[in-house]
């Protein structure tokens, strides 16, 4: 038994050293030559930084593409889902205020319009994206808001939309960032 | 065809293209043949001799199950005082603090165990240093340790008669280097190139486009998240696990850590088939695995692409499927995927909000761990198969009145004794569990703990119920997964799920290795006509059947009371 113990501390310590030392060591090593240098790839906007790539912002005002509800309010120091249940009354009440809202500030889109993704949270709380219906909807209000014509704003949704993989797998989206920070820039 | 549904077929058949090489790779390893990693052989007599071990020793069941309980009370000891202490020790930029006691022994066990039960949340409840020090240490030799036991029991049925089945430390410590380490690199470069952070900085501030201030958790988490899914761990860096768009950030991340968590579980089963010379025999388990996920995942995937009836009444179209505590990069179908794959092998890492899915997604996690043998953990998932492979041949003896055999072993009272123990220990500790819960919840609601009983549900109702019942059956599958919407951070949920953890890894380790060196020491009988054939898709179909009784008539039940009364609710 006590030859165990013995040979159990020293394997460990032996293990610490490769597993928690060389490895995340080389890692952020190889890591440092990436886009970001491991830190997290940025947006710029005129030489500033306006936020990272992967990590949704909150959009509240009118003229600017809005993500999707966010149990945590996009802070991204946290993260979190609302974790609420199919059937809860409360949480359906708050998808029917969603509605609501959306509805308001866009007015001439149809409530079979709005995709899902609008009015439900995300599972991060920080999801970047939108569906590429998501943005659609929104055009009109942001042509109205920014004094553009449709045209305009409906041509840079369509250049933001980041297709399948390979053109073939998984789904279609719109980084909601990019395409603000795209929207920011037509206005020059 | 559309894209998503493409995603993970491509996801799925990729993951077999790689598993089954890999697995006969594994079996030549463990029976020491020559292969192309032996250039690893000198560092491994280092780490050997650093560690007073001496490789030629061979071991029996009994010593290899004491060497490996000593070493898991070595890194509980180890991790619990870590994890208590980390306040004061360094690495800790975002000056996070210490875990309470039963905090710290709750995520300890959960971590030594491979389940990854989370009761805080990465950003705030642990330092760097505890991220790489105990948890993604405790993620590489967790999984070692269930592929080591998984090699003892292979071992016994390589030979006729034997009792010497090789040495411990030496199974453990090739299944890091010659494995766990050199595949997690590769996967963590992947995920490094596609945005997860793998530098040591703290929080980043930043102005957003709209003019708010947000503080950005980052942290060296890309080598984490590659072992976290190679050795079917599932403990995340950040609070919401693989959602996080930097654990997971695209397609391309999503399809690595996919084929990582299941790769190894595969894998095992053909090393089995290879390593005992009985390649039929891998392929039927591999068959009855297969069709067990199908039977889990058609359904879900048609219960979330139908999307949420409740919604759906309010005139929202959902052309995807349901979307509450799902990403966009992922879309319904492959986060559906991911939940399915998550619970049968015991990852328990999610990319989406279990709590938020359809009721019957919901039961369909629920019942892939009350299973918790199709494909498995790594090692254990193949133990637990292996309990109801003995189960299976004793009854199939009865049927046919012939003694069981297995493999040319005798399988007798004490084998079958043992066997029907660990089969119906997990659903004693589930339900039971969940039982306390219960009456916890209705006879102390105010109790007087960091979050009170009356607090504890963040859904009204059956889904209430589901919640508890769904954290049981995790801790003793050791899966990790969680309802997140459970106040679980108290006294009372960490106490009771931390017994929950050690009782449904441990015993179910030991059974069936014990069974396995009981039978290998027995007089090997040559196969005549009337021997049972294990090794036949009858055989495989018996195995199936024994599987799903056992949880049908233990686990129905708690389902009707939680996730089918919920879904009888809602399509009213």
């Amino acid at each position: 038994m006590k030859k165990y113990i013995i040979q159990s501390l020293r394997l460990t310590a032996v293990l610490l050293v490769l597993l928690c030392v060389l490895y995340p060591l080389f890692v952020a090593f190889v890591g440092s030559f990436s886009i970001g240098g491991g830190g997290g790839e940025k947006i710029m906007k005129n030489g500033k930084a306006v936020g990272y790539t992967a990590i949704g912002q909150s959009f509240t005002k009118p003229e600017y593409f809005w993500g999707r509800p966010s149990a945590v309010d996009y802070n991204a120091a946290g993260s979190g889902g609302s974790n609420k249940g199919p059937s809860n009354p409360e949480y359906l009440q708050q998808v029917a205020d969603r509605i609501d809202t959306l509805l308001k500030y866009n007015p001439t889109i149809e409530k079979a319009d709005i995709p899902a993704e609008m009015v439900t949270a995300s599972g991060s709380g920080l999801d970047p994206d939108i569906s590429v219906q998501g943005a659609n909807i929104q055009i009109t209000r942001i042509a109205v808001y920014r004094q553009l014509d449709e045209k305009t704003v409906e041509d840079l949704v369509k250049k933001n939309i980041e297709g399948p993989l390979l053109n073939m797998f998984g789904p279609s989206k719109v980084n909601v960032l990019k395409l603000n920070v795209a929207l920011d820039e037509l206005k020059k | 065809m559309n894209t998503e549904l493409l995603g993970i077929i491509v996801t799925y058949g990729l993951t077999l293209l790689l598993a089954i090489p890999l697995g006969i790779y594994l079996a030549k390893v463990f029976a020491g043949e020559k292969v192309w990693t032996d250039f690893l052989n000198p560092f491994e007599k280092g780490i050997y001799k650093l560690s007073g071990i001496n490789p030629k020793e061979e071991m029996n069941w009994k010593q290899h199950m004491k060497a490996l309980i000593t070493i898991n009370a070595v890194w509980l000891v180890y991790g619990f005082f870590m994890l208590m202490f980390q306040g004061y020790l360094p690495l800790n930029p975002d000056g996070n603090p210490g875990m309470t006691p039963d905090l710290s022994f709750n995520t300890v066990i959960s971590f030594v165990v491979n389940c990854n039960l989370q009761h805080y949340s990465g950003e705030s409840g642990l330092t760097y240093l505890t991220q790489h020090f105990v948890i993604m240490f405790l993620q590489f030799v967790s999984a070692a340790t269930g592929i080591a036991a998984a090699v003892v029991l292979f071992k016994a049925f390589r030979d006729k008669t034997t009792t010497n089945l090789g040495n411990f430390w030496v199974f453990f410590t090739q299944s890091i280097t010659r494995l766990l380490l050199p595949i997690s690199v590769v996967i963590a470069i992947i995920l490094a190139f596609n945005g997860t952070p793998t530098s040591y900085e703290g929080k980043d501030q930043i102005v957003s486009l709209q003019g708010d201030t947000v503080n950005v958790s980052r942290g060296p988490a890309a080598g984490m998240v590659a072992i976290k899914h190679l050795g079917t761990n599932g403990g995340g860096w950040f609070g919401v696990n693989a959602a996080h768009p930097l654990e997971n950030p695209n397609y391309v991340t999503y399809i690595t850590e996919m084929v990582a968590q299941v790769l190894i579980p595969i894998a095992m089963i053909f090393a089995f088939g290879w390593f005992i010379r009985r390649k039929k025999m891998a392929w039927v388990i591999f068959g009855v695995m297969t069709l067990g996920m199908l039977l889990l995942l058609v359904p879900t995937l048609i219960s979330e692409l139908g999307g949420s009836p409740a919604i759906s009444k309010m005139g929202i179209s959902q052309a995807t499927g349901a979307m509450e505590g799902k990403d966009v990069r992922f879309g319904p179908t492959a986060t559906g995927y991911w939940s399915t794959v998550t619970t049968i092998i015991s990852t328990g890492s999610v990319n989406s909000m279990h709590d938020s899915t359809m009721p019957l997604t919901g039961m369909l996690q629920l019942v892939a761990m009350m299973m918790n043998c199709f494909y498995g953990g790594v090692g254990v998932g193949l133990l637990n198969y292996f309990t109801f492979i003995i189960i299976a041949v004793f009854i199939s003896g009865l049927m046919v009145g012939r003694t069981p055999e297995f493999l040319g072993h005798k399988v007798e009272a004490r084998e079958v004794k043992i066997a029907s123990i660990i089969a119906l220990l997990h659903p004693f500790i589930i339900l039971v569990g969940t039982a306390i819960a219960t009456y916890t919840l209705v006879y102390f609601p105010d109790a007087a703990w960091a979050v009170k009983p009356a607090n504890w549900l963040n859904n009204p109702g059956f889904h209430g119920f589901s919640e508890m019942l769904y954290e049981n059956t995790s801790a003793a599958a050791n899966n990790g997964s969680g309802f997140e919407g459970l106040g679980d951070n108290n006294v009372f949920w960490n106490v009771l799920t931390g017994f929950v953890l050690i009782l449904g890894r441990f015993l179910p380790i030991i059974g069936p290795v014990a069974i396995a060196g009981l039978l290998g020491a027995k007089k090997y009988i040559p196969e005549s006509n009337g021997t049972l054939k294990t090794d036949t898709v009858t055989f495989g179909v018996m195995t199936f059947v024994v599987i799903v009784i056992i949880a049908a008539l233990a686990f129905f039940p708690a389902l009707t009371l939680g996730p089918l009364a919920e879904y009888f609710t809602l399509t009213r």
